[in-house]
Order: structure tokens, then C-alpha cells, then sequence
């Protein structure tokens, strides 16, 4: 690992921001216009729904975690679109760049979007829903680091199938996120899940991550266990997916297809 | 006897039942500039991606500087660059914005001096702050020629690199490439199908048809053993015959 080499990524990305209005809105805009809409709904269904307690700041606390996540698995992904498109790749792995620099590099990405989409949504929903993100405590801490973990290996194994399959594939830097919205129990206790589906859901780390939120902030328990469950289920699945990025990456190579991804 | 920077030997490589690459053995010498010569699926780019790292050979081995490039990437990456008239740069930054980048990958420095220096080496003063998106052909084959000679590699792998370029601007890269060679003993692994660029540029020519090496020398013995006129006769000549 070699710092210089990850700082040049970095500096290559931070260039694209420097003039790029699409990619700045990627991260101010968006982002807010989730809050606006979301925060309205829930502003609306709070009135007829007076029964279900404190539930806008179930709504919003899980709307703004989820966001962590889903910007997580972007930093990551459209790091990589980002070099397929300016067809990058071949500049950057015929210099003395590894894979694993250039994953720290998108990782480091995917911290800065995380950390200026954090901002944005929890200044908005305080101003505008008078909604303070802080109601979790230090508890929230924990929680964003694990579901920001959890981005980075949908993020890892979403790269990997671009990488393997090209251009085809590209829609999935946008859509598989929400293949794992239903198991991560993200608005509604894993307890409603039928069954067969609460099983695939529990090794789903985010899962256990808004279980927690929800025992916190109904104040009806510590998530001690479910923090615990989520740490271990994202060891283990960010590590997997590293892996089978590497195991991509030297299958592209075989096959002559890294050269030419995005072609 | 000096030691080459470059040595392939056995090289193969088989995409399913085509072999691309087959059984290639060559060296490259200090300061030495060597042509590959073959007609369009010969098997150049795919030898000199796999030179490059970029992809893995079915068997055989590349060394350089003496080391393998299998277990030394690394090591020996940083003492090599390319660049072809086919590959791009990032368009959004600006050309100075993507030699800095190049710059900070490759650890190099004294960046300011280095990039002023390439920029007026290649005469690329008036469109230096330009975005990328906006060179013409011509000028983005300069910016990947530039952030080859950018991190001064003593390998240089240039796949046509003067195939966009207008004959005044070509003929000062190829006498850029001589200079450098004969400055700092920079090696040059070079393809191109303009044979008379060939026959000035190299001290010696690898023909490649159909992924086999099948003539070796300076462009001279190469037009004697084939009893042609000139190189371009000779392309032809084995060209053709392989289409029979
Ligand atoms: N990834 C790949 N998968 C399958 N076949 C490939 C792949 N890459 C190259 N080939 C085949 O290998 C052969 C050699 O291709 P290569 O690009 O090396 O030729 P070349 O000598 O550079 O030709 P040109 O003069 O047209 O640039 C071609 O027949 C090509 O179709
Ligand atoms: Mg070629």
C-alpha cells in the first residue's frame, strides 16, 4: 500500500467535483430532495396515525441511516464508473497501482460522500422537521459506521459484476442497493418479514443495525446484541467481497476483458 | 556484454481455442528501439498488454530489469509507461490537472518542473489548461505521449502512436523518441503500420503474423532475406500470403 498512489485517485476525483454540477447535486441536492419528500410524508401520515408512537422519528432517523448506506455503496461504484467511462482503467493498472489501492481509493471516496451527505441531510431535517438525528445518542455512531461498512461491500460486489460483465451491468451501480432494502428492515421491525424471508434478512448486517435504531429509540432496549451481530456479519462480508473483487480482477486479466470493459 | 531491460521468452497466449501469442521469445537492449511489425490480429497489442501487466499470459515469462514481472509489478511498472494513439485520459480534468494526477500515481518529484518540462517538450503550451474533452485527436495522442515521457521510464511501450498525428507534429515525437534514447538510454518496444516510420525508428524488427514471430532483424535484412524493394513489399508479401 503505497499513500501517494491512493492520494492521486483521490485528487483525480476531487478534480471531477471541482466543476462538475451534476456530481455536486449527486451529493447536496438529491440527498435533500429525499428529506423534503420523505419528511412531508411522514409529516402527513404522523397526523392520521397519532397511535403508532413517535413515528416521525422513526421515519426520518431510518430514512437519513439509509441514505448513509446507499451513498456508502456509491462512493464506492461510481468511483469505478467513473474510470470505466473515462476509459481510466488501462492508465491506472499498467502504472504501479494494486487493486487494493485502488479499492482504498474508492473507499476513501465513498467516506468523503457519506461524510458531506451526513451533513447535509441532518443540518435539513433539523431545520426543517425540527428533527434532531442526535435523539440516538452515541448510539448513532456505531450504527453509521456499520451500515457505511455495509455499503462498501454491496459497493465491492456491485464493482465486481461490472467489472466481470461490462456495460450491461452498469444499471446496477443504481439499482442493487434496493435488492437489499426489503431485508434490511429499513422502515419496519423484521418481525413483519414472512418466514423464509426473515431468515435471509438476518445475515443482512443493515438489518440488525435498524433493529437497534428501532429498540433505541423507542426506548425499549439496548442494541448491544444487534450492534454485536452486525459487526460480525460485516467482517465477514466485506472480506468475502474484497475477495471476489481480487478473484474478478485476475479473471479479467485471463480473459483480456480489463482492457477492454467499457468498450 | 550488456544484459537486456527487457526479455521475453516462450510467450503465449491463448483466448479459449485462438491463440493470439504464440511461443514469442525476444529481448530489448539499453537504448535500443524495437519495431513489431505485423499485419491488423498479429497478436502486438495483446504482447504488449501483457507486458504491461495488464493481461496474464498462458505461459512463458517476461522479465525486466531482471525481475519477473509476475512476483516485481510493482517494482518494474514504475520504470515503464505507454502510450497508443487508442487509449484516453480522463476528459473532465484539465490536461495539466491529468499530468499531476499521472505525477502523484507514479510518486514522482519535483512535479512542477517535470510537467513545465513535458508541456513545452511537446509543445503543448496553448492547450495545457484546456479540458480534456476538448483536444482534437492529434492533441490527446500528445497528452498520452506526454504522461508516458512524464515519468521518465526507461521502457517505453508505444502501440501507433503516431497514427493521429498531423507530419509535422510526427516527425518531431520521433525525433523527441530518438533524443531520448540516445540522452538516456531509454528502451523503446514501438508498432506502427507506417513502414517507412518503422524502417527510420528501429534498430530492429520483430515481424508477428498470426502471433508468431516470423522474421527477426535490422528493416535491411529483413528486405534481403525476402528479395523485396523495401519493407512495405515485404508486409505485403508475407501479409498476402497468410490471407491465401
Ligand atoms: N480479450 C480477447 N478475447 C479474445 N480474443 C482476443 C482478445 N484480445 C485480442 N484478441 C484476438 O487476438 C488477436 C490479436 O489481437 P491484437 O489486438 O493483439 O492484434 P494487433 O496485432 O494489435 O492488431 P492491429 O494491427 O489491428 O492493432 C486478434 O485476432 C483478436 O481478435
Ligand atoms: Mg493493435
Amino acid at each position: 500500500m503505497k499513500l501517494h498512489r491512493i492520494g492521486a485517485l483521490v485528487a483525480r476525483h476531487l478534480y471531477l467535483y471541482r466543476r462538475s454540477l451534476p456530481r455536486i447535486m449527486e451529493i447536496f441536492y438529491w440527498p435533500f430532495l429525499d428529506l423534503v419528500i420523505w419528511g412531508f410524508i411522514t409529516l402527513y401520515l404522523a397526523k392520521y396515525q397519532p397511535q403508532i408512537p413517535g413515528f416521525v422519528t422513526f421515519f426520518l432517523g431510518a430514512l437519513i441511516l439509509w441514505d448513509m448506506l446507499f451513498r456508502s455503496q456509491q462512493g464506492i461504484t461510481i468511483s469505478f464508473l467513473e474510470e470505466l467511462w473515462a476509459r481510466n482503467l488501462m492508465n491506472l493498472f499498467a502504472s504501479p497501482l494494486t487493486p487494493g489501492e485502488f479499492l482504498s481509493a474508492t473507499i476513501a471516496m465513498s467516506i468523503f460522500k457519506v461524510t458531506c451527505v451526513s451533513i447535509v441531510m441532518g443540518v435539513c431535517a433539523w431545520l426543517f422537521y425540527d428533527y434532531n438525528v442526535l435523539v440516538m445518542g452515541l448510539w448513532l455512531l456505531p450504527f453509521v459506521l456499520n451500515l457505511v461498512v455495509t455499503g462498501w461491500s454491496i459497493g465491492v460486489f456491485t464493482t465486481s459484476l461490472i467489472m466481470r460483465f461490462g456495460q450491461e451491468a452498469e444499471v446496477l451501480a443504481w439499482s442493487m442497493v434496493f435488492l437489499f432494502q426489503p431485508i434490511s428492515c429499513v422502515f419496519y421491525p423484521l418481525d413483519v418479514l414472512p418466514t423464509w424471508l426473515k431468515a435471509v434478512a438476518w445475515v443482512n448486517p443493515a438489518a440488525h443495525v435498524f433493529e437497534g435504531m428501532r429498540a433505541v429509540l423507542s426506548g425499549s432496549g439496548s442494541p448491544v446484541t444487534n450492534l454485536i451481530w452486525a459487526c460480525g456479519l460485516n467482517g465477514v462480508m466485506l472480506l468475502a467481497m474484497i475477495a471476489w473483487f481480487y478473484k474478478t480482477f485476475a479473471h479479467c486479466k485471463v480473459q483480456g476483458s480489463l482492457v477492454r470493459v467499457g468498450e | 556484454m550488456t544484459t537486456p531491460v527487457l526479455n521475453v521468452s516462450n510467450l503465449r497466449k491463448s483466448f479459449g481455442e485462438f491463440t493470439a501469442v504464440d511461443d514469442v521469445s525476444f529481448n530489448i537492449m539499453p537504448g535500443e528501439i524495437l519495431g513489431l511489425l505485423g499485419p491488423n490480429g498479429a497478436g502486438k497489442t495483446t504482447t504488449m498488454h501483457m507486458l504491461l501487466g495488464l493481461i496474464t499470459p498462458t505461459s512463458g515469462s517476461i522479465r525486466m530489469f531482471g525481475m519477473e514481472l509476475a512476483t516485481h509489478r510493482e517494482q518494474i511498472l514504475q520504470q515503464v509507461n505507454f502510450s497508443s494513439t487508442y487509449i484516453s485520459m480522463p476528459l473532465a480534468l484539465t490536461v495539466e490537472e491529468n499530468l499531476w494526477v499521472v505525477a502523484r500515481l507514479y510518486g514522482l518529484p519535483d512535479i512542477r518542473r517535470r510537467v513545465d518540462d513535458i508541456v513545452k517538450k511537446l509543445e503543448m503550451e496553448e492547450f495545457r489548461q484546456k479540458i480534456t474533452r476538448k483536444l482534437s485527436s492529434g492533441q490527446m495522442t500528445r497528452l498520452t505521449l506526454a504522461k508516458a515521457f512524464l515519468t521518465e521510464p526507461k521502457i517505453l511501450f508505444l502501440d501507433e502512436p503516431t497514427a493521429s498525428l498531423d507530419p509535422d507534429i510526427a516527425h518531431k515525437i520521433r525525433a523527441l523518441l530518438k533524443e531520448e534514447r540516445r540522452s538516456s538510454g531509454l528502451s523503446i518496444l514501438y508498432t506502427s503500420h507506417n513502414m517507412r516510420e518503422m524502417e527510420e525508428m528501429s534498430d530492429r524488427i520483430i515481424f508477428l503474423q498470426r502471433g508468431k514471430i516470423v522474421a527477426e532483424g535490422t528493416a535491411q535484412e529483413i528486405v534481403t532475406r525476402f528479395g523485396q524493394a523495401d519493407l512495405e513489399d515485404v508486409f505485403l508479401k508475407i501479409a498476402r500470403d497468410s490471407r491465401l
